[in-house]
This record gives C-alpha cells, sequence and structure tokens, in this order.
C-alpha cells in the first residue's frame, strides 16, 4: 500500500511526536538512576569477588561475627560459614551456631583481610561511580 | 553505548532474578534468629520469603540475664517480619546441647540502632 506524504500527513506526526516527548521531558535525570544502581552492584560484585576469605561482620546491635564468607546477595546479605562472635564470652548467645545469614540492613561494618582489598582498584571504581558514572 | 551497556548490566543483574535470601538449605533444621530488639528465638525454619519473612515452628525465646541462667519461654508457630531479623543462625545440635544454660550469665543482646 502506498502511503502518500503529503504535508498535512507530516504535520500530525510531528504533532504527535511533540506529545510524547513532552511526556518524557519530566525533570528526571536517567545518570541519577543508573549511577545508584551501579554503585549498588558495584559492592555485590566487589563481596562476590571476596568469597571465601575470613570477614568480620560488626553489626548495628555491636555484635561482631568472624567467619569466612560464604556468599553475597543483592541487598548485601551476607551469609557467613564457620562463624564464632570475636567476644564469646560477653556474648555467648551464639556460642552453637556455625553457619548464619546475616541481613544486610544491619551490618554496620565489614571487616576486611588487608590483602583482601586492592585499594587503588576500589578508588577508582567508586571515584567514577561519584562522578555520575 | 557505555550506558546501554551499564544499563543492560543493572538490570541483569539487580532486577533479573531477585532471588530471596538463600535460606532453602535451612528450611526444616533448628535456626536461631536475633531479632532486631535483641531477641533469640529458637525454632525451626517452616518457610521463608523474599523479605527474609520466617515462618518458626517449636519457637521458644531464649531470656539471658546477669542475675538468672537462661529462661526457655515457649512460644509455638510464629512468623517473624523479616525487618526486624537481623541474624539467622544454625544452629548446631551437638554444640547445642553441651552448653550449660542454667549457669550462663549474659547481659541481654542490644537492640539494633540504625
Amino acid at each position: 500500500m502506498k502511503i502518500k506524504l503529503t504535508s498535512a500527513s507530516y504535520s500530525v506526526r510531528s504533532i504527535k511526536f511533540s506529545f510524547c516527548s513532552n511526556l518524557l521531558a519530566k525533570p528526571r535525570k536517567p545518570s541519577l538512576f543508573l549511577g545508584r544502581g551501579i554503585e549498588i552492584i558495584l559492592f555485590f560484585s566487589y563481596f562476590k569477588d571476596l568469597v571465601g576469605r575470613e570477614v568480620t561482620v560488626e553489626l548495628k546491635n555491636d555484635l561482631a561475627i568472624r567467619g569466612t564468607l560464604h556468599s553475597v546477595d543483592q541487598y548485601l546479605n551476607i551469609k557467613l560459614e564457620n562463624t564464632r562472635v570475636v567476644d564469646q564470652d560477653k556474648y555467648p548467645h551464639m556460642l552453637s551456631v556455625r553457619n548464619c545469614f546475616i541481613r544486610g540492613s544491619v551490618v554496620r561494618y565489614v571487616q576486611l583481610p588487608p590483602d583482601g582489598v586492592d585499594i587503588e582498584l576500589l578508588h577508582d571504581a567508586t571515584r567514577r561511580e561519584a562522578r555520575g558514572g | 553505548m557505555d550506558l546501554i551497556f551499564s544499563c543492560v548490566l543493572v538490570i541483569s543483574i539487580f532486577f533479573k532474578r531477585a532471588t530471596g535470601p538463600g535460606l532453602e538449605s535451612l528450611v526444616d533444621q533448628t535456626i536461631l534468629i536475633i531479632t532486631n530488639d535483641g531477641r533469640n528465638i529458637v525454632g525451626v525454619i517452616k518457610g521463608f520469603d523474599q523479605a527474609t519473612n520466617i515462618i518458626l515452628d517449636e519457637s521458644h525465646e531464649r531470656v539471658y540475664s546477669t542475675k538468672e541462667g537462661v529462661q526457655q519461654l515457649v512460644l509455638g508457630l510464629y512468623i517473624i517480619r523479616g525487618d526486624n531479623i537481623s541474624v539467622v543462625g544454625e544452629l548446631d545440635e551437638e554444640l547445642y546441647s553441651a552448653l550449660d544454660l542454667s549457669n550462663l550469665r549474659a547481659h541481654p543482646l542490644m537492640p539494633v540502632i540504625h
């Protein structure tokens, strides 16, 4: 079917296009959304590389748990194996626990082995995120 | 091009599989849950979901104090909401039975402060 491009149909097309672009022209910065998403996966990927290393996780209730990093997920929930509490006399609550799952929202610090951190790489990656990806 | 690539990366990792917590291996096992207000609850996981809400059967709470030994309060079948859970620990039966609870003195755990 032949479509004849008359001047009338062309102007209709241009009106439709401007309507769509108005909807999309809301004041949102796609780079902001992308930036946040990328920095979340930055640490997710970073922890995935640290699986198998011995870390100490300090929680927001002051409990510190030492163990081997077994896995991490997108919420930065941490699964540790071979766990023991750092100050066992003060916190005997977890004496009989050897593997645990720690919810990401309660982690205050993750203390890493000093040789497990490539500081320059991490610096560069986070600097790039801060700049906007 | 870079933008498109990072877009795909974010979507593929972040959105594609919103897998819940890897608690499948702990179902039907005795576990210890530390809640945000510092309570210790022991029970058998019957189910969980992506928000870490947990169904706990045969649950009892262990109350630690510095004055008397450990108290056990029987609770029964519980659903514990995920945003209130801080640690889910797999309880080792042998180590658990080796504990002498009546002589254990400890400060109760601190609540979580965000």
